[in-house]
Protein backbone atom coordinates (compact mmCIF):
# COMPACT_ATOMS: atom_id res chain seq x y z
CA UNK A 1 0.00 0.00 0.00
CA UNK A 2 2.94 2.54 0.78
CA UNK A 3 4.70 1.44 -2.64
CA UNK A 4 1.27 2.19 -4.35
CA UNK A 5 0.51 5.63 -2.86
CA UNK A 6 4.79 6.56 -2.97
CA UNK A 7 4.70 5.44 -6.96
CA UNK A 8 1.01 7.33 -7.29
CA UNK A 9 2.77 10.21 -6.46
CA UNK A 10 5.78 10.53 -8.10
CA UNK A 11 4.25 9.31 -11.38
CA UNK A 12 2.06 12.42 -11.09
CA UNK A 13 5.22 14.58 -10.66
CA UNK A 14 6.36 12.79 -13.60
CA UNK A 15 3.02 13.16 -15.79
CA UNK A 16 3.30 16.92 -14.70
CA UNK A 17 6.83 16.93 -16.13
CA UNK A 18 5.90 15.45 -19.19
CA UNK A 19 4.88 18.52 -21.58
CA UNK A 20 4.19 16.34 -24.52
CA UNK A 21 1.20 14.64 -22.65
CA UNK A 22 0.41 17.67 -20.65
CA UNK A 23 -0.58 19.79 -23.41
CA UNK A 24 -2.94 16.49 -24.72
CA UNK A 25 -4.83 15.96 -21.88
CA UNK A 26 -4.58 19.22 -19.96
CA UNK A 27 -4.03 22.07 -22.50
CA UNK A 28 -6.17 20.84 -25.85
CA UNK A 29 -9.67 20.27 -24.24
CA UNK A 30 -9.46 24.04 -22.73
CA UNK A 31 -8.00 25.25 -26.35
CA UNK A 32 -11.21 23.57 -28.30
CA UNK A 33 -13.23 24.44 -25.32
CA UNK A 34 -12.20 28.38 -26.39
CA UNK A 35 -12.59 27.67 -29.33
CA UNK A 36 -15.95 25.93 -30.12
CA UNK A 37 -17.45 28.24 -27.50
CA UNK A 38 -16.58 31.22 -29.01
CA UNK A 39 -17.89 30.03 -32.59
CA UNK A 40 -20.87 28.62 -31.93
CA UNK A 41 -21.96 29.99 -27.91
CA UNK A 42 -24.72 28.03 -26.32
CA UNK A 43 -28.09 28.71 -28.41
CA UNK A 44 -29.55 25.52 -29.20
CA UNK A 45 -30.43 24.60 -32.51
CA UNK A 46 -32.82 21.68 -33.36
CA UNK A 47 -31.02 20.52 -36.19
CA UNK A 48 -27.24 19.82 -34.53
CA UNK A 49 -25.64 18.99 -31.22
CA UNK A 50 -28.58 16.74 -29.85
CA UNK A 51 -30.66 19.56 -29.98
CA UNK A 52 -29.24 21.40 -26.96
CA UNK A 53 -26.70 24.33 -26.95
CA UNK A 54 -23.25 23.92 -28.01
CA UNK A 55 -21.62 24.04 -24.88
CA UNK A 56 -24.30 22.00 -23.11
CA UNK A 57 -23.05 19.71 -25.71
CA UNK A 58 -19.32 19.97 -25.39
CA UNK A 59 -18.82 20.23 -21.82
CA UNK A 60 -19.38 16.50 -21.03
CA UNK A 61 -17.53 15.68 -23.84
CA UNK A 62 -14.34 17.67 -22.70
CA UNK A 63 -14.82 15.33 -19.74
CA UNK A 64 -14.52 13.01 -22.39
CA UNK A 65 -11.69 14.66 -24.50
CA UNK A 66 -9.44 14.57 -21.34
CA UNK A 67 -9.78 10.92 -20.49
CA UNK A 68 -9.51 9.98 -24.15
CA UNK A 69 -6.03 11.70 -24.30
CA UNK A 70 -5.15 9.39 -21.31
CA UNK A 71 -5.99 6.46 -22.86
CA UNK A 72 -4.62 6.79 -26.02
CA UNK A 73 -1.54 9.30 -25.65
CA UNK A 74 0.00 9.55 -21.91
CA UNK A 75 -0.56 5.84 -21.06
CA UNK A 76 0.65 3.36 -24.23
CA UNK A 77 3.47 5.88 -24.49
CA UNK A 78 4.06 5.69 -20.65
CA UNK A 79 4.01 2.01 -20.51
CA UNK A 80 5.71 1.58 -24.03
CA UNK A 81 8.49 3.62 -22.82
CA UNK A 82 8.96 2.06 -19.72
CA UNK A 83 8.81 -1.50 -21.09
CA UNK A 84 11.48 -0.02 -24.26
CA UNK A 85 13.85 1.37 -21.93
CA UNK A 86 13.74 -1.41 -18.98
CA UNK A 87 11.97 0.61 -16.21
CA UNK A 88 9.75 -2.14 -16.03
CA UNK A 89 12.26 -4.63 -15.51
CA UNK A 90 13.81 -2.40 -12.91
CA UNK A 91 10.62 -1.80 -11.33
CA UNK A 92 10.24 -5.44 -11.52
CA UNK A 93 13.39 -6.37 -10.08
CA UNK A 94 12.56 -4.22 -6.90
CA UNK A 95 9.38 -6.27 -6.47
CA UNK A 96 6.78 -3.67 -7.50
CA UNK A 97 3.91 -6.00 -9.05
CA UNK A 98 1.72 -5.69 -12.06
CA UNK A 99 -1.37 -4.32 -9.64
CA UNK A 100 1.09 -1.80 -7.79
CA UNK A 101 2.55 -0.62 -11.70
CA UNK A 102 -0.64 -0.46 -13.01
CA UNK A 103 -2.88 0.41 -10.01
CA UNK A 104 -0.31 3.56 -9.87
CA UNK A 105 -1.66 4.28 -13.13
CA UNK A 106 -5.11 4.02 -12.77
CA UNK A 107 -4.93 6.24 -9.87
CA UNK A 108 -3.15 9.31 -12.28
CA UNK A 109 -5.49 8.78 -14.58
CA UNK A 110 -8.68 9.57 -12.35
CA UNK A 111 -6.36 12.10 -10.98
CA UNK A 112 -4.93 13.52 -14.01
CA UNK A 113 -8.89 13.66 -15.44
CA UNK A 114 -10.70 14.89 -12.37
CA UNK A 115 -7.96 17.43 -12.49
CA UNK A 116 -8.58 18.04 -16.56
CA UNK A 117 -12.42 18.43 -16.19
CA UNK A 118 -11.93 20.31 -13.38
CA UNK A 119 -10.36 22.97 -15.11
CA UNK A 120 -12.64 22.65 -18.29
CA UNK A 121 -15.37 23.41 -16.01
CA UNK A 122 -14.39 26.44 -14.30
CA UNK A 123 -13.24 27.93 -17.20
CA UNK A 124 -16.16 26.59 -18.93
CA UNK A 125 -18.85 28.27 -16.71
CA UNK A 126 -16.91 31.21 -16.40
CA UNK A 127 -16.95 31.95 -20.14
CA UNK A 128 -19.90 30.06 -21.72
CA UNK A 129 -22.24 29.76 -19.77
CA UNK A 130 -23.51 26.66 -19.93
CA UNK A 131 -26.10 24.76 -17.65
CA UNK A 132 -25.26 23.04 -14.90
CA UNK A 133 -25.31 19.09 -14.61
CA UNK A 134 -28.75 17.88 -13.66
CA UNK A 135 -27.78 14.82 -12.43
CA UNK A 136 -24.43 14.83 -10.41
CA UNK A 137 -24.64 11.65 -9.15
CA UNK A 138 -25.21 9.70 -12.32
CA UNK A 139 -22.70 12.24 -13.44
CA UNK A 140 -19.93 11.02 -11.33
CA UNK A 141 -20.75 7.52 -12.09
CA UNK A 142 -20.85 8.25 -15.83
CA UNK A 143 -17.18 10.14 -14.86
CA UNK A 144 -15.64 6.87 -13.39
CA UNK A 145 -16.83 4.69 -15.88
CA UNK A 146 -15.20 6.80 -18.71
CA UNK A 147 -11.86 6.84 -16.36
CA UNK A 148 -11.97 3.17 -15.91
CA UNK A 149 -13.10 2.52 -19.95
CA UNK A 150 -9.83 4.58 -20.92
CA UNK A 151 -7.31 3.75 -18.40
CA UNK A 152 -8.24 0.33 -19.31
CA UNK A 153 -8.11 1.07 -23.23
CA UNK A 154 -4.75 2.69 -22.50
CA UNK A 155 -3.00 -0.58 -20.64
CA UNK A 156 -4.36 -2.59 -23.62
CA UNK A 157 -2.69 -0.32 -25.94
CA UNK A 158 0.75 -0.04 -23.65
CA UNK A 159 0.87 -3.91 -23.78
CA UNK A 160 0.69 -4.48 -27.41
CA UNK A 161 2.46 -1.43 -29.07
CA UNK A 162 5.94 -2.76 -29.40
CA UNK A 163 7.50 0.79 -28.97
CA UNK A 164 7.75 4.24 -28.03
CA UNK A 165 7.46 5.12 -31.58
CA UNK A 166 4.56 2.79 -32.17
CA UNK A 167 2.67 3.98 -29.15
CA UNK A 168 3.07 7.72 -30.45
CA UNK A 169 1.87 7.11 -33.90
CA UNK A 170 -0.95 5.23 -33.23
CA UNK A 171 -1.54 6.66 -30.32
CA UNK A 172 -2.15 10.26 -32.03
CA UNK A 173 -4.26 8.63 -35.44
CA UNK A 174 -6.38 7.43 -32.67
CA UNK A 175 -6.52 10.82 -30.40
CA UNK A 176 -7.37 12.70 -33.37
CA UNK A 177 -9.58 10.20 -34.98
CA UNK A 178 -11.34 9.53 -32.04
CA UNK A 179 -11.54 13.60 -30.92
CA UNK A 180 -13.45 14.29 -34.46
CA UNK A 181 -15.58 11.67 -34.86
CA UNK A 182 -16.13 10.26 -31.33
CA UNK A 183 -18.04 13.17 -30.55
CA UNK A 184 -15.98 15.92 -29.70
CA UNK A 185 -15.25 17.48 -32.54
CA UNK A 186 -18.46 18.45 -35.00
CA UNK A 187 -21.62 17.84 -34.39
CA UNK A 188 -22.35 14.20 -35.12
CA UNK A 189 -25.63 15.14 -37.14
CA UNK A 190 -23.10 16.84 -40.03
CA UNK A 191 -20.94 14.15 -40.75
CA UNK A 192 -21.29 11.54 -43.81
CA UNK A 193 -22.70 8.19 -43.01
CA UNK A 194 -18.81 7.01 -43.21
CA UNK A 195 -17.63 9.31 -40.73
CA UNK A 196 -20.62 8.51 -38.54
CA UNK A 197 -19.92 4.53 -38.58
CA UNK A 198 -16.62 5.68 -37.67
CA UNK A 199 -17.01 7.65 -34.68
CA UNK A 200 -19.74 4.50 -33.91
CA UNK A 201 -16.78 2.17 -33.38
CA UNK A 202 -15.26 4.83 -31.32
CA UNK A 203 -14.99 3.76 -27.60
CA UNK A 204 -15.27 8.28 -27.16
CA UNK A 205 -18.75 8.02 -28.83
CA UNK A 206 -20.20 6.17 -25.70
CA UNK A 207 -18.22 7.35 -22.89
CA UNK A 208 -19.71 11.38 -24.05
CA UNK A 209 -22.85 10.02 -24.79
CA UNK A 210 -23.26 8.81 -20.96
CA UNK A 211 -21.42 11.71 -19.87
CA UNK A 212 -23.94 13.85 -21.61
CA UNK A 213 -27.52 12.26 -20.92
CA UNK A 214 -25.74 12.38 -17.05
CA UNK A 215 -25.26 16.18 -17.66
CA UNK A 216 -28.08 17.24 -19.43
CA UNK A 217 -31.83 17.84 -18.29
CA UNK A 218 -35.22 16.71 -19.34
CA UNK A 219 -36.80 13.05 -20.37
CA UNK A 220 -34.73 12.61 -23.68
CA UNK A 221 -31.31 12.07 -21.72
CA UNK A 222 -32.35 9.46 -19.00
CA UNK A 223 -29.19 7.35 -17.78
CA UNK A 224 -28.12 5.59 -21.16
CA UNK A 225 -28.06 2.69 -20.38
CA UNK A 226 -27.13 0.70 -24.03
CA UNK A 227 -23.85 3.87 -23.99
CA UNK A 228 -23.06 3.02 -20.55
CA UNK A 229 -22.87 -0.84 -21.32
CA UNK A 230 -20.74 -0.34 -24.06
CA UNK A 231 -18.59 1.63 -22.75
CA UNK A 232 -18.35 -0.87 -19.54
CA UNK A 233 -17.65 -3.93 -21.91
CA UNK A 234 -15.01 -1.58 -23.90
CA UNK A 235 -13.59 -1.42 -20.53
CA UNK A 236 -13.86 -4.68 -19.45
CA UNK A 237 -12.22 -6.55 -22.92
CA UNK A 238 -9.47 -3.82 -22.98
CA UNK A 239 -8.33 -4.95 -19.66
CA UNK A 240 -8.34 -8.63 -20.18
CA UNK A 241 -6.32 -8.17 -23.42
CA UNK A 242 -4.02 -6.13 -21.75
CA UNK A 243 -3.94 -8.86 -18.50
CA UNK A 244 -3.31 -11.16 -21.61
CA UNK A 245 -0.67 -9.27 -23.35
CA UNK A 246 1.38 -7.32 -21.14
CA UNK A 247 5.23 -7.62 -20.77
CA UNK A 248 7.62 -6.76 -18.36
CA UNK A 249 10.55 -6.77 -21.23
CA UNK B 1 29.33 -22.17 7.08
CA UNK B 2 25.40 -22.15 5.87
CA UNK B 3 24.95 -21.92 2.27
CA UNK B 4 22.16 -19.14 1.58
CA UNK B 5 22.33 -19.77 -2.07
CA UNK B 6 22.80 -23.31 -3.53
CA UNK B 7 21.73 -23.65 -7.06
CA UNK B 8 22.22 -27.21 -9.37
CA UNK B 9 22.04 -27.64 -12.06
CA UNK B 10 21.08 -24.70 -13.48
CA UNK B 11 20.23 -24.69 -17.36
CA UNK B 12 18.59 -21.90 -19.20
CA UNK B 13 18.26 -21.58 -23.23
CA UNK B 14 17.12 -18.84 -25.53
CA UNK B 15 15.54 -21.19 -28.54
CA UNK B 16 18.74 -22.47 -29.77
CA UNK B 17 21.03 -20.22 -28.31
CA UNK B 18 22.60 -22.24 -24.68
CA UNK B 19 22.72 -19.51 -22.50
CA UNK B 20 23.79 -21.67 -19.33
CA UNK B 21 24.34 -25.25 -19.71
CA UNK B 22 24.97 -26.40 -16.61
CA UNK B 23 25.63 -24.73 -13.53
CA UNK B 24 26.02 -25.47 -9.73
CA UNK B 25 27.15 -24.07 -6.90
CA UNK B 26 26.48 -22.80 -3.19
CA UNK B 27 27.28 -19.19 -1.73
CA UNK B 28 28.11 -19.11 2.13
CA UNK B 29 26.56 -16.41 4.14
CA UNK B 30 28.06 -13.08 4.57
CA UNK B 31 30.09 -14.34 1.70
CA UNK B 32 31.92 -12.12 -1.68
CA UNK B 33 31.54 -14.08 -4.23
CA UNK B 34 31.97 -13.14 -7.87
CA UNK B 35 31.37 -14.56 -11.63
CA UNK B 36 34.47 -14.20 -14.24
CA UNK B 37 34.12 -15.08 -17.68
CA UNK B 38 33.89 -13.96 -21.39
CA UNK B 39 31.19 -12.18 -23.16
CA UNK B 40 27.77 -13.96 -23.38
CA UNK B 41 29.42 -16.88 -21.31
CA UNK B 42 26.31 -16.90 -19.57
CA UNK B 43 26.98 -14.51 -16.09
CA UNK B 44 24.16 -12.24 -16.44
CA UNK B 45 21.45 -15.08 -17.30
CA UNK B 46 22.79 -17.06 -14.46
CA UNK B 47 22.00 -14.37 -11.90
CA UNK B 48 18.95 -12.68 -13.33
CA UNK B 49 17.88 -16.49 -12.74
CA UNK B 50 18.66 -16.27 -8.95
CA UNK B 51 16.62 -12.74 -8.83
CA UNK B 52 13.58 -14.54 -10.57
CA UNK B 53 13.99 -12.44 -13.58
CA UNK B 54 14.26 -14.99 -15.85
CA UNK B 55 12.41 -18.69 -15.73
CA UNK B 56 14.87 -21.50 -16.08
CA UNK B 57 14.71 -24.49 -18.10
CA UNK B 58 15.99 -26.22 -15.19
CA UNK B 59 17.77 -26.76 -12.35
CA UNK B 60 17.51 -26.06 -8.34
CA UNK B 61 17.29 -22.90 -6.91
CA UNK B 62 17.50 -21.52 -3.64
CA UNK B 63 18.18 -17.90 -2.57
CA UNK B 64 17.38 -17.01 1.70
CA UNK B 65 15.83 -20.30 1.54
CA UNK B 66 13.53 -19.26 -0.88
CA UNK B 67 12.48 -20.51 -4.20
CA UNK B 68 12.77 -18.22 -7.07
CA UNK B 69 10.10 -19.89 -9.54
CA UNK B 70 7.05 -20.01 -6.56
CA UNK B 71 8.56 -16.95 -3.99
CA UNK B 72 9.04 -14.72 -6.80
CA UNK B 73 8.01 -11.56 -4.98
CA UNK B 74 9.10 -12.59 -1.13
CA UNK B 75 12.67 -12.83 -2.69
CA UNK B 76 12.37 -10.05 -4.83
CA UNK B 77 11.74 -7.77 -2.02
CA UNK B 78 14.48 -9.45 0.02
CA UNK B 79 17.35 -9.23 -1.99
CA UNK B 80 18.85 -6.41 -4.13
CA UNK B 81 19.40 -6.06 -7.65
CA UNK B 82 21.86 -3.85 -9.62
CA UNK B 83 20.78 -5.12 -13.18
CA UNK B 84 23.30 -4.84 -16.60
CA UNK B 85 21.00 -3.05 -18.25
CA UNK B 86 18.06 -0.91 -17.02
CA UNK B 87 16.86 2.60 -16.45
CA UNK B 88 14.91 5.02 -14.57
CA UNK B 89 12.31 6.97 -15.94
CA UNK B 90 14.12 10.68 -17.70
CA UNK B 91 12.61 12.85 -15.20
CA UNK B 92 12.62 11.39 -11.85
CA UNK B 93 14.73 12.95 -9.41
CA UNK B 94 17.73 11.29 -7.10
CA UNK B 95 16.15 11.28 -4.28
CA UNK B 96 12.54 10.59 -5.63
CA UNK B 97 14.11 7.14 -6.95
CA UNK B 98 15.62 6.24 -3.52
CA UNK B 99 12.62 7.34 -1.61
CA UNK B 100 10.40 5.18 -4.26
CA UNK B 101 13.12 1.74 -4.04
CA UNK B 102 13.10 2.19 -0.03
CA UNK B 103 9.42 1.78 -0.04
CA UNK B 104 9.42 -1.91 -1.10
CA UNK B 105 10.51 -2.87 2.35
CA UNK B 106 9.15 -2.87 5.90
CA UNK B 107 12.05 -2.61 7.18
CA UNK B 108 13.37 0.84 8.73
CA UNK B 109 15.36 1.94 5.46
CA UNK B 110 16.77 5.73 5.86
CA UNK B 111 18.47 6.17 1.83
CA UNK B 112 20.10 9.68 3.35
CA UNK B 113 23.50 7.88 4.01
CA UNK B 114 23.65 5.80 0.85
CA UNK B 115 23.46 9.45 -0.97
CA UNK B 116 26.68 10.29 0.88
CA UNK B 117 28.42 7.28 0.36
CA UNK B 118 27.79 7.02 -2.69
CA UNK B 119 28.60 10.46 -4.04
CA UNK B 120 25.30 11.07 -4.80
CA UNK B 121 24.28 14.25 -2.32
CA UNK B 122 24.84 16.79 -4.38
CA UNK B 123 22.76 15.22 -7.22
CA UNK B 124 20.03 14.51 -4.75
CA UNK B 125 18.00 17.09 -6.76
CA UNK B 126 18.92 15.93 -10.33
CA UNK B 127 16.92 14.13 -12.27
CA UNK B 128 18.22 10.96 -14.05
CA UNK B 129 18.46 11.86 -17.45
CA UNK B 130 20.96 15.05 -16.62
CA UNK B 131 23.13 12.15 -14.45
CA UNK B 132 27.16 11.07 -15.97
CA UNK B 133 27.00 7.49 -16.52
CA UNK B 134 29.15 6.80 -13.78
CA UNK B 135 26.18 8.78 -11.68
CA UNK B 136 23.67 6.68 -12.83
CA UNK B 137 25.84 3.71 -12.29
CA UNK B 138 26.45 4.70 -8.46
CA UNK B 139 22.71 5.21 -8.36
CA UNK B 140 21.81 2.12 -9.39
CA UNK B 141 24.41 0.49 -6.83
CA UNK B 142 22.43 2.59 -4.30
CA UNK B 143 19.09 1.36 -5.35
CA UNK B 144 20.21 -2.20 -5.07
CA UNK B 145 21.18 -1.63 -0.90
CA UNK B 146 18.22 0.76 -0.31
CA UNK B 147 15.70 -2.01 1.29
CA UNK B 148 18.64 -3.33 3.28
CA UNK B 149 18.91 -6.59 1.28
CA UNK B 150 19.65 -9.64 3.06
CA UNK B 151 21.95 -10.64 -0.34
CA UNK B 152 22.59 -8.22 -2.90
CA UNK B 153 23.55 -8.83 -6.80
CA UNK B 154 25.45 -6.59 -8.48
CA UNK B 155 26.48 -7.25 -12.66
CA UNK B 156 28.67 -5.22 -13.83
CA UNK B 157 28.47 -2.62 -10.84
CA UNK B 158 31.96 -0.75 -11.43
CA UNK B 159 31.81 -0.59 -15.45
CA UNK B 160 31.67 3.41 -16.37
CA UNK B 161 33.28 4.91 -12.80
CA UNK B 162 36.36 6.40 -12.46
CA UNK B 163 39.22 4.69 -10.61
CA UNK B 164 38.87 6.22 -7.83
CA UNK B 165 34.95 5.54 -7.69
CA UNK B 166 35.42 1.92 -8.08
CA UNK B 167 37.81 2.08 -5.19
CA UNK B 168 35.45 3.50 -3.11
CA UNK B 169 32.62 1.52 -4.32
CA UNK B 170 34.81 -1.88 -3.42
CA UNK B 171 35.17 -0.35 0.27
CA UNK B 172 31.56 0.07 0.33
CA UNK B 173 30.61 -3.30 -0.63
CA UNK B 174 32.78 -4.46 1.83
CA UNK B 175 31.56 -2.57 4.86
CA UNK B 176 28.12 -3.78 2.88
CA UNK B 177 29.27 -6.96 3.42
CA UNK B 178 30.81 -6.47 7.09
CA UNK B 179 27.13 -6.02 7.70
CA UNK B 180 25.82 -9.08 6.99
CA UNK B 181 25.09 -8.78 3.08
CA UNK B 182 26.23 -11.42 0.95
CA UNK B 183 27.31 -10.36 -2.38
CA UNK B 184 27.03 -11.73 -5.60
CA UNK B 185 28.85 -9.85 -8.30
CA UNK B 186 29.47 -10.44 -12.07
CA UNK B 187 32.61 -8.38 -13.21
CA UNK B 188 34.99 -8.52 -16.10
CA UNK B 189 37.91 -6.56 -14.14
CA UNK B 190 40.21 -9.16 -12.50
CA UNK B 191 41.72 -6.55 -10.34
CA UNK B 192 38.35 -6.08 -9.06
CA UNK B 193 37.91 -9.97 -8.29
CA UNK B 194 41.27 -10.30 -6.90
CA UNK B 195 40.61 -7.57 -4.01
CA UNK B 196 36.64 -8.04 -3.35
CA UNK B 197 35.62 -11.72 -3.80
CA UNK B 198 36.07 -14.47 -1.41
CA UNK B 199 35.35 -16.97 -3.89
CA UNK B 200 35.06 -16.35 -7.59
CA UNK B 201 33.42 -18.71 -10.05
CA UNK B 202 34.92 -18.55 -13.75
CA UNK B 203 32.06 -19.43 -16.25
CA UNK B 204 32.96 -19.51 -19.93
CA UNK B 205 30.05 -21.55 -21.77
CA UNK B 206 27.25 -22.09 -19.64
CA UNK B 207 29.91 -23.77 -17.36
CA UNK B 208 31.56 -23.37 -14.41
CA UNK B 209 35.14 -24.15 -15.70
CA UNK B 210 36.80 -23.46 -11.82
CA UNK B 211 36.34 -21.91 -8.46
CA UNK B 212 38.13 -21.26 -5.55
CA UNK B 213 39.28 -17.86 -3.98
CA UNK B 214 41.90 -16.01 -5.92
CA UNK B 215 44.74 -17.28 -4.04
CA UNK B 216 43.47 -20.98 -4.30
CA UNK B 217 42.94 -20.32 -8.32
CA UNK B 218 46.30 -18.64 -9.06
CA UNK B 219 47.84 -21.80 -6.59
CA UNK B 220 46.18 -24.33 -9.13
CA UNK B 221 46.09 -23.16 -12.14
CA UNK B 222 48.98 -20.36 -13.00
CA UNK B 223 52.34 -21.33 -11.54
CA UNK B 224 54.32 -20.01 -13.71
CA UNK B 225 56.28 -16.67 -13.35
CA UNK B 226 57.39 -14.55 -16.51
CA UNK B 227 60.01 -12.58 -16.31
CA UNK B 228 59.98 -9.54 -19.01
CA UNK B 229 62.05 -7.23 -20.88
CA UNK B 230 63.72 -5.77 -24.32
CA UNK B 231 66.51 -6.15 -26.07
CA UNK B 232 68.14 -6.32 -29.70
CA UNK B 233 70.52 -9.15 -29.57
CA UNK B 234 69.55 -11.23 -31.40
CA UNK B 235 70.65 -14.35 -29.87
CA UNK B 236 69.06 -15.69 -26.44
CA UNK B 237 69.49 -19.05 -27.30
CA UNK B 238 71.38 -19.48 -23.93
CA UNK B 239 68.14 -18.59 -21.92
CA UNK B 240 66.79 -21.73 -22.78
CA UNK B 241 69.65 -23.45 -20.59
CA UNK B 242 68.97 -21.48 -17.55
CA UNK B 243 67.63 -23.61 -14.79
CA UNK B 244 63.62 -23.11 -14.45
CA UNK B 245 62.87 -21.68 -17.71
CA UNK B 246 60.49 -23.26 -19.89
CA UNK B 247 59.95 -21.32 -22.79
CA UNK B 248 61.35 -18.04 -24.45
CA UNK B 249 59.06 -15.98 -26.45
CA UNK B 250 60.14 -12.81 -29.32
CA UNK B 251 58.22 -10.41 -30.31
CA UNK B 252 60.08 -7.37 -31.88
CA UNK B 253 62.74 -6.23 -29.46
CA UNK B 254 60.49 -7.64 -26.33
CA UNK B 255 61.08 -10.55 -24.69
CA UNK B 256 58.94 -13.21 -22.13
CA UNK B 257 60.60 -16.10 -20.28
CA UNK B 258 58.49 -18.28 -19.06
CA UNK B 259 59.44 -20.78 -16.01
CA UNK B 260 59.39 -21.19 -12.29
CA UNK B 261 61.85 -20.61 -9.14
CA UNK B 262 63.72 -17.97 -8.61
CA UNK B 263 63.59 -16.88 -12.53
CA UNK B 264 64.28 -13.36 -12.49
CA UNK B 265 67.49 -13.57 -10.75
CA UNK B 266 68.75 -16.66 -12.89
CA UNK B 267 67.72 -14.98 -15.73
CA UNK B 268 69.33 -11.61 -14.95
CA UNK B 269 72.94 -13.39 -14.09
CA UNK B 270 72.87 -14.83 -17.46
CA UNK B 271 72.04 -11.65 -19.40
CA UNK B 272 74.76 -9.75 -17.69
CA UNK B 273 76.99 -12.40 -18.28
CA UNK B 274 76.54 -12.32 -21.71
CA UNK B 275 76.37 -8.33 -21.67
CA UNK B 276 72.87 -7.77 -22.30
CA UNK B 277 71.56 -5.27 -19.92
CA UNK B 278 68.01 -4.54 -20.42
CA UNK B 279 67.00 -0.96 -18.51
CA UNK B 280 63.67 -2.11 -18.39
CA UNK B 281 64.19 -5.94 -16.81
CA UNK B 282 61.04 -6.69 -14.62
CA UNK B 283 59.24 -9.87 -12.97
CA UNK B 284 55.45 -10.35 -13.26
CA UNK B 285 53.73 -13.08 -10.91
CA UNK B 286 50.66 -14.86 -11.52
CA UNK B 287 47.26 -12.98 -11.32
CA UNK B 288 43.97 -14.31 -11.62
CA UNK B 289 43.79 -13.03 -15.04
CA UNK B 290 46.78 -15.91 -16.16
CA UNK B 291 43.95 -18.14 -14.66
CA UNK B 292 41.47 -16.41 -16.51
CA UNK B 293 43.22 -16.74 -19.85
CA UNK B 294 44.09 -20.80 -19.03
CA UNK B 295 41.01 -22.28 -18.18
CA UNK B 296 38.74 -19.99 -20.96
CA UNK B 297 41.39 -20.60 -23.61
CA UNK B 298 41.36 -17.65 -24.43
CA UNK B 299 45.09 -16.98 -26.68
CA UNK B 300 46.86 -13.90 -24.78
CA UNK B 301 46.92 -11.17 -27.04
CA UNK B 302 49.66 -8.02 -26.56
N1 LIG C 1 16.87 -12.28 -23.96
C1 LIG C 1 17.71 -13.03 -24.68
N2 LIG C 1 17.30 -13.60 -25.83
C2 LIG C 1 18.13 -14.37 -26.56
N3 LIG C 1 19.40 -14.63 -26.23
C3 LIG C 1 19.87 -14.11 -25.11
C4 LIG C 1 19.06 -13.27 -24.27
N4 LIG C 1 19.80 -12.89 -23.21
C5 LIG C 1 21.01 -13.45 -23.38
N5 LIG C 1 21.06 -14.18 -24.51
C6 LIG C 1 22.21 -14.96 -24.99
O1 LIG C 1 22.63 -15.81 -23.95
C7 LIG C 1 24.04 -15.86 -23.87
C8 LIG C 1 24.50 -15.49 -22.48
O2 LIG C 1 24.19 -14.14 -22.24
P1 LIG C 1 24.52 -13.41 -20.88
O3 LIG C 1 23.92 -12.06 -20.96
O4 LIG C 1 24.11 -14.27 -19.75
O5 LIG C 1 26.10 -13.31 -20.94
P2 LIG C 1 27.11 -12.59 -19.96
O6 LIG C 1 28.04 -13.63 -19.45
O7 LIG C 1 26.40 -11.78 -18.95
O8 LIG C 1 27.89 -11.67 -20.97
P3 LIG C 1 28.48 -10.17 -20.80
O9 LIG C 1 29.80 -10.32 -20.14
O10 LIG C 1 28.64 -9.72 -22.20
O11 LIG C 1 27.50 -9.38 -20.02
C9 LIG C 1 24.56 -14.95 -24.97
O12 LIG C 1 24.92 -15.74 -26.06
C10 LIG C 1 23.39 -14.08 -25.32
O13 LIG C 1 23.42 -13.75 -26.67
MG1 LIG D 1 26.30 -9.84 -18.54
Amino acid sequence: MRTLTKLTWVEIKLFIREPMVVVFTLALPIIFLFVMGGVFGNTPNPEVYRGVGAMNYYMPSYYGLVMMAIGTVALPLHLAGYRERGILRRLRASSFSIWTVLGSQLLVSAIIAILGSLLVTVLGLATYSPDLPENIPQLIGAFFLGVACFTSFGFFLGAVLPSTRAAQGIGLILFFVMMILGGAGPPPEVMSNVMGFIGDITPLRYVILTLQNAWLPGPDFDWYTSASLVTAGITVVSALLAARFFRWE
Amino acid sequence: MTSIISVQNLRKTYGKIIAVADISFEVAQGEIFGFLGPNGAGKTTTVECLQALRDPDSGKISVIGLDPLRQAQELRRRIGSQLQESALPDRIKVWEALDLFASVTDKISDWHPLLEQWGLAEKRKSSFAALSGGQKQRLFIALSLVNNPEVVFLDEMTTGLDPAARRVAWDLIRAVRDRGTTVVLVTHFMDEAENLCDRVAIVDKGKIVASDSPQGLIASYATGVRVLFSTDKPDLAFLEKVSGVKNVTRRGDRVEVEGSGPLLALVAAALVEHDIVPPDLRVEQPSLEDVFLKVTGRAVVD
